[in-house]
């Protein structure tokens, strides 16, 4: 199994024209087996391209398909309302890849969804998407370096804030000959959609994921968090790696998240909340993925 | 992008907030004509993007024009803590009977916005925060709803502070809520608030920090880029839309992806260097992008050597390396250059990068030998 998306869901790529980058991603996710089943644009309702059904709104996209996830990858500007469009059309399942939403933006649109759409899952914004390997890959990770699980081993799920920290995470499995159920990035924004425990929890009720790697990074407190919940609800084994030991207090390092705010959110105070909860924290992504080989080694 | 206390009192004026009259100065000249017009006594102010300027002799009271122009003089030019003062805030002395606290940034953990609220002003928050909690009155505010004029009033009285000052300190918190929403700030911040003897409430500081993602609807903060605090590094990385913070060690870091580049300054510091810079240089790594990224380290110099940190996702690693090669034809390299290259198709790059590899080039498979050796080089020279 795996969480999230699997073989049966089916995306609709929102903004999908022959040159956006809806087109180039989905395209992409396409060839690697998702089922994409359709895609929107307000100009093209009724054409085709590839292959893909394109629809002028979301709702009339799932009337026709039954899609059940959307892929949003449209300009920052348009981002809010392309999620709420997903959201109004019932779509449980919203991945938004944009970066650069606008902070108040992206508070809005969370609490809206919180309230009017309660059943409504977003992933993002700023995030990489989500794969479960073999399976269905919604985003921007490169297909070939997600291992998918091997039968009768031990399978592994990640969780993580940052993008290449994600594909490095991937491919130090891979290489270690380890499959992954599911791999979701959560994105480096302030305000995710979709938070560590929310992935932490999925992956404990998942029987097919054995053990997590948590990827994190400065700023904030959901790392905290995630520490307080793996102490008190996780059996699975976690490893974790944080990145921003050497970032310095006030710069946000690329993502609009990773912000040391005075003394908070600093990576050492992050990595000691994980190891006071047990987890097995790497000093660097390798190190990760050694201590991650050992886990598995001892589920086998 | 924050802003200095000049600009933030004119972001403030923008949404009906009252400061006190005033004006900005770059010489001495300047800050006495301001004085002028807005009538002594006046306080003259440093304007540096860093706290503790009064304790650094950067805010002085002054009663007349002999008193303006020597202060005018001392402050304008002077280094507190690293930040040289280019400009002075002239403005209308107050006469202040107290001085609170109030702001507006987002509560990540709740993820609604947070209104804070203190009596207690004119200290920084943090400590008020630390040796006396009870005496900030928070109050959590829904975005798609709003700061409502009652909510607003229940938390000015739950602040406690003086009953003549409750009109004037509600009637300035709807107004600072909406040029924190509708201003696309990340904090907007007044600390001191203050109430005059006469009863008025009014915004002697203004602390604003914007939200850089939301530029594009704001025309008007072009001016406030132009004389952002940046030091030169950073300001050739931004004219180049590279991702940039300027660190103080001799290992100059590209990497691409922010998580990478964070990781690699850290790889960089655990095998006992010091990362000179972090550098994201995003997904791709075209010869454009790894050229100006080159550009900008070149500048350094403090960097003694550098390490590139390159993980392949969706753009391969023979893409990559074509992008670098292309790269060191156009730019001359001060230090010696040590490149990770991993990821999709990490060995067709790989092999790419083998004929133009020397003692200068030098290519190895992890991050930690590259740190390893890239430190190793810093040392060495």
């Amino acid at each position: 199994m795996s969480i999230f998306v699997d073989q049966r869901t089916k995306v609709v790529i929102q903004g999908l024209s022959p040159s956006s980058q809806g087109f180039f991603h989905g395209m992409r996710n396409k060839e690697y087996g998702t089922n994409v089943v359709a895609g929107t644009n307000p100009k093209r309702g009724g054409t085709e391209i590839e292959g893909v059904p394109v629809f002028a709104t979301v709702k009339e996209a799932v009337e026709a398909t039954g899609a059940d996830a959307a892929f949003t990858s449209v300009p920052p500007r348009f981002a809010a309302d392309a999620i709420i469009e997903a959201a109004e059309a019932r779509v449980p399942f919203i991945v938004c890849i944009s970066e650069g939403i606008p902070a108040q933006d992206e508070a809005r649109t969370y609490n809206v969804l919180r309230r009017e759409h309660p059943g409504v899952r977003l992933l993002g914004p700023n995030c990489p998407g989500i794969i479960s390997p073999g399976k269905c890959n919604i985003g921007i990770t490169a297909g070939e370096i997600a291992l998918p699980p091997i039968p009768g081993q031990p399978a592994v799920g990640i969780v993580s804030r940052s993008g290449t920290l994600t594909y490095q995470a991937l491919f130090e499995l891979k290489q270690k000959g380890i499959g992954v159920s599911t791999c979701v990035g959560i994105g480096g924004d302030p305000v995710p959609g979709t938070n560590f425990i929310d992935c932490l929890e999925a992956f404990e009720a998942d029987p097919d994921t054995r053990a997590v790697i948590m990827i994190g990074e400065i700023g904030g407190a959901e790392e905290e968090k995630a520490a307080d919940f793996i102490k008190a609800k996780m059996t699975k084994p976690v490893v974790a790696y944080i990145a921003g030991v050497t970032a310095p207090p006030g710069k946000k390092m690329g993502h609009a998240g990773a912000i040391i705010s005075g003394s908070k959110g600093t990576a050492q105070a992050k990595m000691e909340a994980l190891s006071a909860a047990g987890v097995r924290v790497g000093l660097n992504p390798t190190e990760a993925g050694e201590l991650m080989a050992d886990v598995v080694k001892s589920l086998a | 992008m924050d802003l200095f206390e000049y600009q933030g009192k004119q972001y403030f004026a923008r949404y009906g907030i009252p400061v006190s009259p005033g004006g900005v100065a770059q010489t001495v000249d300047e800050a006495l004509a301001v004085a002028e017009r807005v009538g002594y006594p006046v306080m003259v102010k440093a304007q540096v993007q860093v706290g503790g300027r009064g304790k650094a002799g950067g805010v002085k009271f002054a009663p007349d024009a002999a008193a303006a122009r020597e202060h005018a003089t001392n402050i304008l030019g002077m280094d507190i803590k690293g930040h040289l003062v280019k400009r002075v805030w002239i403005e209308h002395a107050s006469d202040i009977a107290k001085e609170y606290y109030a702001s507006f940034t987002l509560d990540r953990g709740a993820k609604l916005h947070l209104g804070m609220l203190s009596a207690a002003g004119g200290v920084e928050i943090e400590q008020v925060a630390e040796e006396n909690p009870e005496a900030i009155a928070r109050i959590a505010i829904d975005p798609v709803d709003g700061l409502t004029e009652a909510a607003c009033r229940a938390w000015v009285t739950e602040a406690h502070l003086d009953p003549e000052a409750t009109e004037g300190a509600v009637d300035i918190l709807m107004k600072l809520y909406r040029c924190y929403v509708e201003g696309d700030c990340d904090l907007a911040e007044i600390n001191p608030l203050i109430l005059t003897p006469a009863g008025q409430v009014h915004a002697l500081d203004a602390k604003v920090s914007l939200d850089n993602s939301a530029a594009f609807r704001h025309p008007e903060w072009d001016e406030f880029s132009a004389t952002e605090e940046l030091d030169e590094r950073e300001q050739l990385a931004k004219s180049k839309h590279l991702q940039y913070v300027g660190l103080d060690g001799t290992v100059g870091v590209i990497a691409n992806g922010a998580g990478l580049a964070m990781s690699t300054c850290d790889v960089v510091n655990q095998v006992g260097g010091q990362p000179a810079n972090f550098l994201d240089i995003g997904g791709g790594a075209s010869a454009d992008v790894m050229a100006a990224a080159l550009d900008v380290i070149n500048s350094d110099d403090n960097v003694r050597a550098i390490f590139i940190n390159i993980f392949g996702g969706i753009t391969r690693g023979e893409e990559v390396a074509n992008g670098i090669v292309q790269a060191m034809d156009r730019v001359s390299i001060k230090a010696p250059i040590v490149i990770r290259l991993d990821g999709t198709n990490a060995a067709e790059g790989r092999a790419i990068l083998a004929p133009i590899e020397s003692d200068r080039f030098i290519s190895k498979p992890t991050m930690l030998e590259a740190a390893r050796t890239a430190v190793e080089l810093a040392g060495r020279s």
